[in-house]
């Protein structure tokens, strides 16, 4: 059995830290959460990691895997380069509470300001497969908060009070996409979550772990109703004789 | 006390945030309650968002012959009868229901043709009964309840951990509670608590279990002075991984089966022709998981010590259409692509039938203002549970729970705290900081999955289950004695001590019942009384605290009305 060097990122609290390096060993097919797990079990009992199924199904164990923010649980130690150590860093865009676990608690509440799936009145909840396709994509989110943190309005301008950032819009998008939805987000994506700030840069789709296009299929189309209903020249003008 | 903590009050206490507890919160505010929910990891991420396969409620969409009564029977009969028959009709008529109401609250599952939801074959099942998003259903459940719930406003109490119940007079309290994040202790005051607290997968190493499946709930039900029933039932789910070994014991869906896929073992040999000629893969869970476990022990396993199951023959399309996470998992964890060649699967620890003994109709345990709903919950799964009986078990029975506490909520004066109680719930969770030798909770929690997988598995002997006993004892005085490195901020190892105490309780109370059933029923299994006993047939195993001593009692199986026997005796 071979051997892996792991360069783990320790420290309380949001400011402070450094690397320690553990010497792990290697089965065929383990994942860097297997490692972490490794060294829980047997180097440094404190070591303070998140997860929670160890399937790809949960999203709990983000991390930044030799700086590419992964899943632990789904990142293989035989991908990485074997002839140096593994570094395993916390999320960048989240305040740290200790070692490897950030405090994602705003995410939480932004989700509070989206109001929530309501049916349109007299819904008779006959939907075809290709609608329910269109937006079972958006609700295959499961909230790693990857995008959020590689995204660059957060992780570089920490504008976390005017924007909501991709994870959700996403959101946003599998209710606006809804076909029984009757509730309309446009203000909402405007004014609270700050839409226009994202210059779709894509960063957000890359480290989907779910393969969502969260740029293509939920960004964009968003931008277009906002862009539709507040900038359209045409709209504009009509709004400005009909005062609403 | 040098401690502090802080005091925050509700009318019902949820513990637990999986499908069972949301929807319990759900129905709690509704009934015009203030709500609290706990959960030890964040919102969201609980165990149910495993769940793949479907939920079972006969709308017959698919299949027009299908309704309550068939379901009731397929229950009854995949639970060996020892099902509470209330329960298995109460989840049986009222699970369409509660699909349509997730529906209503912006769930999106697949569609037939005609645009009603679809849905699939599942093992145990008669009709096709199994409403599904591909093969993440728990996941589009679990969001669906946590928006639905968030936005109708419950306290969420997030990485926080229940250790204890808080009794007054006999009756529920509150509970005792610390912060993951900082270790700080927090009291809840609370007229009604509902644990959904889910198994104990975690006491067995090779499991489809989250880390969070430690039996917290069940042992602070037991320790409050709650029976627990049928804890002998431990379901081994038939198709985990086995390869590679970090990921071995991982889920395989059952939606495999149902799509279609076939069981061969090395020779090639379709091998559940022996052991189910009818049912085939789609047998019940407890027959096709000693078949696999059989045909390995027997020589004819895979080169990793499974079977082959093979969903290659249907278009590789259809496959990742239906099957898109399983699809995922292999090629990514196993470099097996399944739409070109076979699965190596084998039995996995994944679902406990057992849990704390509660009434019908209200999920009231026997203690007042106590509730229990789920997989913490005994009663609707009998001796083996059927695939997508659990999430429907859930929205049930999670409601009823709901309901129940939040009228009890009304119905009670505001009970009062016990000093003493918080006290010793302090003391006891902070001592593993002043044990000073060099126990490992982590060596402790290694060494008693060994003890449960290979003494209390899948068969079980009279020789083995005394031996684990011993062991037990062994263990328990290990556990007290481990020790703790760091400070009280997120600090897993300290948090493992806890769930030491819940895991070994909970095994103990396993083992204890498996011991007394000498028969052979549904997921029990005893190699040394390997047929039914019909005097077994009319009892369950009741575990409860007596003198600060785990004591096991047999109590008769509920007689079921004539109505529901009729159903029992009507072909198909």
């Amino acid at each position: 059995m071979s051997e892996a060097t792991l360069r783990v990122f320790r420290g309380e609290g949001p400011a402070g830290g450094h690397t320690v390096d553990y010497q792990v060993p290697v089965a065929p097919g383990m994942v860097v959460l297997d490692a972490l797990h490794y060294i829980q079990g047997h180097l440094a009992p404190d070591l303070a990691v998140r997860w929670n199924c160890k399937a790809g199904k949960c999203g709990s164990c983000s991390a930044e895997v030799n700086g590419r923010p992964r899943l632990t649980c789904k990142t293989r130690m035989d991908d990485l380069p074997k002839d140096q150590p593994i570094t395993v860093m916390p999320m960048k865009s989240f305040p740290r509470i200790k070692d490897l676990v950030t405090d994602v608690s705003w995410n939480y509440s932004v989700n509070k300001k989206i109001p929530a799936f309501q049916p349109k009145p007299g819904t008779d909840w006959k939907i075809s497969q290709h609608d329910v396709d269109r937006v079972q994509e958006f609700r295959k989110c499961i909230e790693c908060f990857l995008c959020q943190n590689v995204c660059h309005v957060l992780r570089e301008h920490d504008a976390k009070k005017t924007f909501g950032g991709p994870r959700f819009f996403v959101r946003v998008a599998g209710l606006e996409m809804h076909p029984m939805d009757g509730l309309d987000r446009v203000a909402l994506l405007k004014n609270d979550l700050g839409i226009g700030l994202c210059n779709i840069t894509k960063c957000c789709t890359e480290v989907c772990p779910e393969e969502i296009h969260i740029t293509d299929n939920a960004i964009i189309p968003l931008k277009e109703r906002v862009v539709d209903r507040y900038y359209d020249p045409l709209t504009m003008l009509f709004r400005m004789f009909g005062g609403s | 006390m040098t401690t502090s903590y802080e005091t925050r009050e509700h009318d019902v206490l949820i513990i637990g945030a999986g499908g069972a507890g949301l929807r319990a919160a759900i129905e709690a505010l509704a009934h015009g309650a203030n709500v609290g929910v706990v959960c030890k990891s964040l919102l969201g991420k609980a165990h149910t968002v495993m769940a793949e396969g479907g939920i079972a409620a006969a709308m017959a969409n698919v299949d027009a012959a299908d309704g309550w009564k068939p379901h009731f029977k397929d229950t009854m009969f995949g639970g060996k009868y020892l099902n509470n028959w209330r329960m298995a009709q109460l989840h049986a008529q009222e699970s369409p229901d509660r699909v349509r109401e997730l529906e209503q609250w912006g769930a999106l599952f697949d569609r037939t043709d005609k645009g009603e939801i679809l849905q699939r074959a599942f093992g145990g099942h008669t009709y096709k009964r199994l409403c599904h998003v591909g093969d993440r259903t728990g996941l589009e459940m679990i969001r669906t309840l946590q928006d639905r719930g968030v936005h109708l406003g419950f306290d969420v109490y997030m990485e926080c951990t229940v250790t204890r119940l808080l009794i007054d007079g006999g009756r529920i309290a509150g509970a005792f509670a610390y912060w993951r994040e900082n270790g700080r202790f927090i009291v809840f005051k609370a007229k009604s608590i509902v644990i959904a607290t889910g198994g104990i997968g975690k006491a067995w190493p090779i499991t489809s279990n989250s880390w969070e499946c430690t039996g917290d709930g069940m042992t602070l039900a037991y320790e409050a002075g709650a029976e627990l029933m049928d804890m002998e039932f431990v379901q081994f789910h038939p198709t985990g991984m086995v390869w590679p070994p970090g990921v071995q014991g991982l889920l395989v869906t059952e939606a495999v089966r149902g799509e279609g896929g076939i069981l061969r073992n090395k020779l090639g040999e379709r091998f559940m022709e022996k052991y189910d000629p009818k049912r085939m893969e789609l047998s019940t869970r407890d027959v096709v998981a000693r078949s696999i476990y059989t045909e390995v022990k027997e020589g004819r396993g895979t080169e990793h010590g499974g079977a082959y199951l093979d969903i290659s023959h249907k278009p590789a399309e259809y496959v990742k259409k239906k099957l898109p996470s399983m699809y995922h998992q292999f090629k990514e964890l196993a470099d097996v692509d399944i739409t070109k060649g076979p699965m190596e699967v084998g039995p996995t620890c994944h679902y406990v039938m057992g849990g704390i003994r509660v009434e019908a109709e209200t999920a009231q345990s026997t203690v007042p203002g106590l509730f229990a709903a789920g997989e913490a919950a005994a009663g609707l799964h009998g001796a083996n549970r059927l695939g997508g009986n659990s999430l429907s078990d859930l929205l049930v029975f999670g409601r009823r729970a709901g309901e129940a506490a939040a009228k009890h909520a009304k119905e009670v004066s505001t009970p009062g705290l016990v000093i003493a109680q918080i006290e010793e719930a302090e003391r006891e969770l902070l001592a593993p900081f002043s044990n000073t030798g060099s126990e490992s909770p982590y060596a402790v929690q290694r060494d008693l999955q060994k003890v449960m997988q290979s003494l209390v598995g899948i068969f079980r002997t009279d020789e083995d289950l005394k031996k684990a006993f011993a062991e037990l004892e062994e263990l328990k005085a290990r556990a007290a004695k481990a020790s703790v490195e760091g400070s009280r901020l997120f600090n897993p190892g300290w948090h493992l001590t806890r769930e030491l105490n819940s895991m070994l309780t909970i095994s103990e109370a396993v083992a204890l019942s498996a011991l007394a059933r000498t028969e052979s029923r549904g997921a029990h299994s005893r190699i040394d009384f390997p047929n039914y006993d019909p005097v077994w047939a009319k009892k369950h195993n009741v575990i409860v605290r007596e003198g600060g001593k785990m004591t096991r009692h047999e109590i008769p199986v509920d007689e079921m009305p004539d109505e529901l026997k009729q159903i029992l005796a009507e072909d198909k």
